[in-house]
């Protein structure tokens, strides 16, 4: 069992920031929290991912594209997918965040909120187009597995927002 | 097979999803509306994803040349063992919410348990999987109650629905040799203790939604043992069809 620390090659971490979440792509993998270690074992990267949710079809393309961007970087690498620990929404980073936001997609609220805003009708989410509240839940479940669908009533821009998961 | 036991368990578990998963994702273009029907094929992938790291590791298990596809694809209808509960055709969209509502149930206090297996590759897939299980119970919760307390042609809808799964719902808690034969090694869990909690859990959301809780005292039960209804082979047909007309491929 892996602890829920990142492991992570400093001379590593400016190759994997280029290579992003192909669904979102402003999103670097490193900011969505999804490298979970990545050493240098003599000439070979060992990397391990975990995937957002367990159906995600992003992660295979995910896996090739490290091995490409350490292939250009003059590393062979290995990925090996890990499930434990899971997955969080609290491992997006801040600048990840807020690439969410830049891209029109309202970031994770917390766990509470999160619920009061699918079940119960509450208005919270921020409208990544205006910055309204007053936005409204239109589907539980959006265009992935990760999101849901709101539309704002102030701009009236449907937009994704992203489901936290804890 | 050295653990043949720890392989039929898991098969018992990851069954039930990926036949569901079939279910839910051929409503791909039929939902009633587009928000149902992207929430039952995103319901649909998690499942499907789930079952991929069960079938892994029984692959692993099993220690032959079987891979993951094998597995999914490639046995008769009496080797799947997944509850029949969940083989229910997609008849009305209050029936698909109503079988998907009554194995969610089941599903996430299984989930919580298998948590604590000592088997780490059972509980890290509980773990990762609860997250999303948790999603699926409050979508059909949701659909319960709006139907039940909505109309009264979606009540006599849904409770029709209630009323036709009822029949299915027992055999959740069946054990099968190898469920025992787990549950002795602190590997399984024992799905008798779920019960009381289940029934308790669906009356209550029964009751917000204005339905009756039926009473029916007789249960279907065969699936866990490869006894099917005949709504299996149907599906099966088409699960099958890719990896029986071009032997190999890949998902």
């Amino acid at each position: 069992m892996t602890t829920t620390e990142q492991i992570i090659d400093e001379i590593l971490i400016p190759i994997l920031e280029q290579v992003s979440d192909p669904e979102i792509p402003v999103l670097s993998i490193m900011d969505m929290g999804v490298v979970r270690t990545a050493v240098i074992e003599k000439d070979m990267v060992k990397v391990q991912i975990t995937p957002t949710y367990s159906g995600c079809p992003a992660m295979d393309v995910i896996g090739d594209d490290i091995k490409a961007a350490l292939k250009a970087a003059g590393y062979h690498s290995e990925i090996e997918l890990i499930l434990a620990p899971a997955w969080t929404t609290d491992w997006i980073t801040p600048r990840g965040r807020k690439a969410l936001e830049d891209y029109g997609i309202a970031a994770p609220l917390n766990a509470e909120a999160d619920i009061s805003v699918l079940l119960e009708g509450k208005r919270l989410v921020k409208c990544p187009q205006c910055g309204s509240t007053n936005t409204r839940l239109v589907s539980q479940f959006g265009s992935t597995a990760c999101k849901a669908q709101f539309q704002c009533d102030d701009c009236q821009e449907p937009f994704d927002y992203f489901k936290c998961l804890k | 097979m050295k653990n043949k036991n720890l392989y039929n368990y898991i098969l018992g578990i990851a069954d039930n999803s990926l036949i569901l998963g079939q279910r839910l994702g051929s409503l791909t273009g039929h939902g009633p509306s587009l928000e149902t029907d992207i929430a039952c094929t995103n319901m649909s992938l998690d499942l499907f994803g789930q079952v991929r790291s069960y079938y892994q590791y029984a692959a692993k298990i099993a220690g032959d040349n079987r891979t993951e596809d094998d597995i999914a694809m490639l046995r008769k209808e009496r080797e799947y063992v997944n509850v029949l509960l969940v083989e229910q055709p997609n008849t009305d969209f209050a029936y698909t919410m109503a079988r998907q509502f009554l194995f969610d149930v089941y599903h996430l206090s299984f989930l919580q348990e298998l948590q604590k297996s000592k088997d780490l590759t059972l509980s890290a897939i509980a773990n990762k999987s609860i997250k999303e299980v948790s999603y699926h119970l409050r979508f059909s919760s949701d659909w319960i109650k709006r139907l039940g307390d909505g109309t009264a042609v979606s009540h006599q809808k849904m409770q029709d629905a209630i009323d036709g799964l009822w029949t299915y719902t027992d055999e959740l808690f069946h054990q099968t040799e190898a469920d025992k034969a787990m549950v002795a090694e602190g590997i399984g869990v024992d799905v008798t203790l779920l019960k009381e909690a289940y029934y308790e859990k669906v009356k209550a959301i029964l009751d917000e939604s204005t339905l009756q809780t039926p009473e029916s005292k007789w249960f279907q039960k065969g699936g866990k043992e490869g006894v099917h209804t005949e709504h299996l082979g149907y599906l099966l047909a088409e699960l099958q069809y890719m990896q029986r007309a071009y032997p190999n491929m890949e998902w």
